[in-house]
């Protein structure tokens, strides 16, 4: 039975409210590619990433004809490099960068994650290594993305990192300097990191996580906005229950998507993870959603308060 | 297996026909259509089965989106699941 109505409601969410997938991430474990020749690690890290993934670009894309929903980045994401390099009796992290930067060409993605050290707690071997090269290996490659996680809820946040950090994101500005610093708008420094993130330029395939999974990111802020310009006046019970009932379609278009490649692939589907993540686009502003909520103006009294009930 | 075919654009003549031609020409049965023409604007929702489809659906897609460009209106072919995910519990 064709119900119209939600037929053409979620032809205009795709057409007009910038509905996507903003990205298909395919996380993969480099745990097993370790070696203590960091040219057999190197080998490995290549031959595993290609292996796994070299039908991640076609398969999002055939996806993407099949459902209609436009699927706008195919990614990877692998193990914090730092702990590949742990065991390399020569501790040289860029090499691994260019290893890294070589499979994304390979396999056709637009970034490769995971040129991360996770240092909440303290430095392990391999962490300072990688976070000292960071600015090297930004400005040697175009598709590696890098992040350090700095702190945590349960561990604090360690005042050494923090410092560090901030030498590397000037080194890392300085050493891209012809190219508008790039170099930085490649690198995040995280507290809480989550293990599963789908989206760039934080992405990184944590340890408690599977050998290879498929992970998700669908972007909606368009499509938000909307619902509740539709609606009109209401009061926030009925603000809140549109916003749940968007977010609902959102995900389960994700769920699809995500359960529809990693079926493909042959590789189990890890999260779906919604996010508000705007675009340049006209209409696709976390800010517009919260104008269109009823607050006066983003960033006057109740931002906060619209923000959590948005989020929340 | 069944799709929906939405055709949505100014109304002109023998839309439903051509659509329709191109549905038998890869043995994909219609199971269901159901349009609105209002003040110009045309709107149609077509239910095919195309499990019996000649050709890759993904060809099928494309070969609608190009009849669409031809006829100046936007035709899109998506498989139904997208549709059900988004609209059922």
């Amino acid at each position: 039975m064709i119900n119209t109505k939600d037929i053409l409601e979620t032809i205009t969410m795709i057409q007009d409210e910038h509905l996507d997938v903003r990205t298909i991430t395919m996380g993969i474990s480099l745990l097993d590619c370790c070696d203590s020749d960091i040219d057999k690690t190197c080998t490995r890290v290549y031959d595993k990433i290609t292996r796994y993934a070299r039908n991640l670009v076609k398969t999002g894309e055939d996806i993407e004809k099949e459902y209609g929903i436009p699927i706008i980045n195919k990614r990877i994401s692998v193990t914090p490099i730092a702990m590949v390099v742990a065991s390399c009796a020569v501790k040289d992290p860029v090499r691994l960068a260019l290893t890294l930067e070589k499979a994304a060409r390979a396999c056709g993605v637009n970034f490769i994650g995971g040129y991360s050290a996770l240092v909440q707690k303290g430095f392990s071997p391999g962490d300072r290594e990688l976070i000292e090269s960071i600015p090297e290996a930004l400005s040697v490659t175009d598709h590696v993305c890098s992040s350090v996680n700095i702190g945590s809820t349960k561990a604090g946040i360690n005042m050494d990192a923090v410092a560090l950090m901030g030498h590397t994101v000037k080194r890392t500005a300085e050493l891209t300097a012809d190219r508008d610093c790039i170099g930085c708008a490649k690198l995040v420094v995280f507290c809480n990191a989550p293990e599963d993130n789908p989206f760039m330029v934080g992405a990184f395939h944590g340890v408690g996580e599977p050998d290879c999974v498929i992970n998700v990111g669908v972007s909606g802020p368009g499509v938000v906005r909307a619902s509740l310009a539709k609606a009109g006046d209401c009061d926030l019970t009925e603000v809140a229950d549109i916003i749940k009932k968007t977010a609902f379609k959102i995900t389960r278009m994700g769920q699809l998507v995500a359960i529809e490649a990693s079926k493909r692939l042959g590789v189990p589907f890890g999260i779906v993870d919604l996010s508000l993540a705007p675009t340049p686009a006209i209409g696709d502003s976390v800010a517009y959603i919260l104008e269109e909520m009823g607050l006066e103006c983003c960033g006057a009294h109740g931002t906060t308060a619209a923000l959590a009930l948005l989020t929340r | 297996m069944r799709a929906v075919i939405t055709v949505i654009g100014k109304d002109t003549v023998g839309i439903l026909a051509k659509i329709s031609s191109a549905c038998a020409e890869h043995h994909n049965n219609i199971i269901e259509v159901t349009q609105s023409v209002m003040q110009d604007l045309f709107v149609m929702i077509m239910l095919v089965d195309i499990s019996k489809c000649t050709i890759p659906f993904t060809e099928f897609a494309d070969q609608m989106s190009e009849l669409g460009e031809e006829m100046g209106l936007s035709i899109r072919a998506m498989h139904e699941d997208i549709f059900n995910s988004m609209h059922r519990i």
